[in-house]
């Protein structure tokens, strides 16, 4: 265990974080978590108001938990927070880092899909849907193959590997609820069957 | 290839009220761990049938290529279309509200139990089984591309491109999606009749 850090912060510090978070939002195409590394640089390297331990938690921890992945930033606000004072800190943390990440993202998202609606007939606007479609269906392949590749990338780690490509064919054939899915890999997991 | 047939506002089952919206949108959070696209295609899609996978595979694409967390622009898509700025923030809320709460417990209880073997093999099990969810939907949404503008062919050929790109290359997002993209959206700028 490395030392917990005590930090001191200020409402100027406070609005650095937001600020940061602010900054990052209208560069995370691709989902938040591309802006990951941007994050340790700032608040790991640079600010040092959070132990690599804590941001690495933090991003397996909303892996896991159910609900969106961009919660990861959330949880970076927690314990930034946390290590400023306490639970009360903490949730100060969570709500300027979550506002900071989706204002300016889902403000430009909205407008554009409300355009992009009311102009749906428009032939740019259709080409637009229509040439990407194809692109973002194998995108979603191709995420795929890089989760299932951090998890193992070994060849010993083939059981990881057969677990994804088994699930896939199931759900992908089947209507079993995804839940039961979890559940039987959470439990191979657990007595280290994978 | 066949003309694409003019986007109609199909007659779908449609959500009940911003209520509905926020509940359902909470119900699809909490079921999707790793990630909640795979649950949201399946729920939306294939059980209410709030929309075809047509227009989700649309609307993903924009989701996708706007900045910001790729669900929560769906969702504030989703939300927008139905009931405007309200039903977008109904989604939102839904989404974010009950995960948010779940995710802080679960920082909590790992500060607890992170140590112990079974829960790294757990998630390691769950995360395998997540990446096999996300190939399924990409699987499943492939059938869709069948009434692509593009063609089959032309469809299978970029899906191909974007995967090597992304999953084995390793290249970053923006630049394949602006990349290969702009190439696909100006094919289908020149198929579609005007």
């Amino acid at each position: 265990m490395t030392e917990p850090l005590h930090l001191v912060f200020g409402a100027r510090d406070w609005f650095d974080l937001f600020l940061h978070y602010l900054s990052l939002s209208l560069l995370s195409i691709g989902g938040a978590i591309t802006t990951a590394p941007d994050m340790h640089r700032f608040l790991v390297d640079k600010q040092h108001w959070l132990l690599d331990s804590q941001f690495n938690a933090s991003i397996g921890i909303a892996q896991a938990a159910p609900g969106p992945n961009v919660l990861f930033i959330a949880l970076l606000g927690w314990n930034v927070g946390v290590n400023a004072g306490g639970m009360l800190t903490g949730l100060l943390g969570v709500f300027l880092a979550m506002l900071g990440i989706l204002i300016p993202s889902t403000t430009l998202t909205y407008l554009t899909a409300q355009w992009g609606h009311r102009n749906r007939e428009l032939r740019a606007v259709r080409a637009f849907k229509q040439g990407l479609a194809p692109i973002v269906v194998s995108l979603l392949i191709a995420t795929s193959w890089i989760l299932a590749g951090a998890n193992g990338s070994s060849l010993k780690d083939w059981p990881v590997w057969l677990l994804t490509a088994v699930t896939a064919l199931i759900v992908w054939r089947s209507n079993i609820h995804l839940l039961w899915l979890l559940a039987a890999g959470a439990l191979l997991g657990w007595f280290g069957l994978i | 290839m066949n003309a694409l047939p003019i986007e109609e506002e199909a007659a779908h089952p449609q959500p009940q009220s911003l209520t509905d919206l926020f509940v359902s949108f909470t119900l699809l959070a909490l079921q999707g761990f790793g990630g909640v696209l795979a649950i949201v295609q399946r729920e939306l899609v294939e059980k209410k049938r709030w929309m075809t996978r047509e227009e989700f595979i649309e609307d993903w694409a924009v989701a996708q290529i706007m900045p910001g967390p790729n669900v929560i622009n769906l969702s504030l898509m989703i939300g927008g279309r139905y009931f405007g700025l309200k039903g977008a923030m109904a989604a939102l809320a839904g989404m974010l509200t009950v995960p948010l709460a779940i995710a802080l417990l679960l920082a909590l209880v790992y500060a607890q139990f992170g140590g112990h073997p079974g829960v790294a093999g757990a998630l390691r099990g769950m995360a395998a089984v997540a990446a096999g969810l996300i190939a399924a939907t990409g699987l499943r949404l492939f059938g869709a591309l069948k009434n692509n503008v593009l063609g089959l062919r032309l469809c299978i050929g970029f899906g191909v491109l974007c995967f090597a790109a992304i999953a084995l290359l390793r290249w970053p997002l923006a630049y394949v999606l602006l990349g290969l993209g702009s190439v696909a959206c100006v094919l289908a700028f020149r198929k579609l009749t005007p």
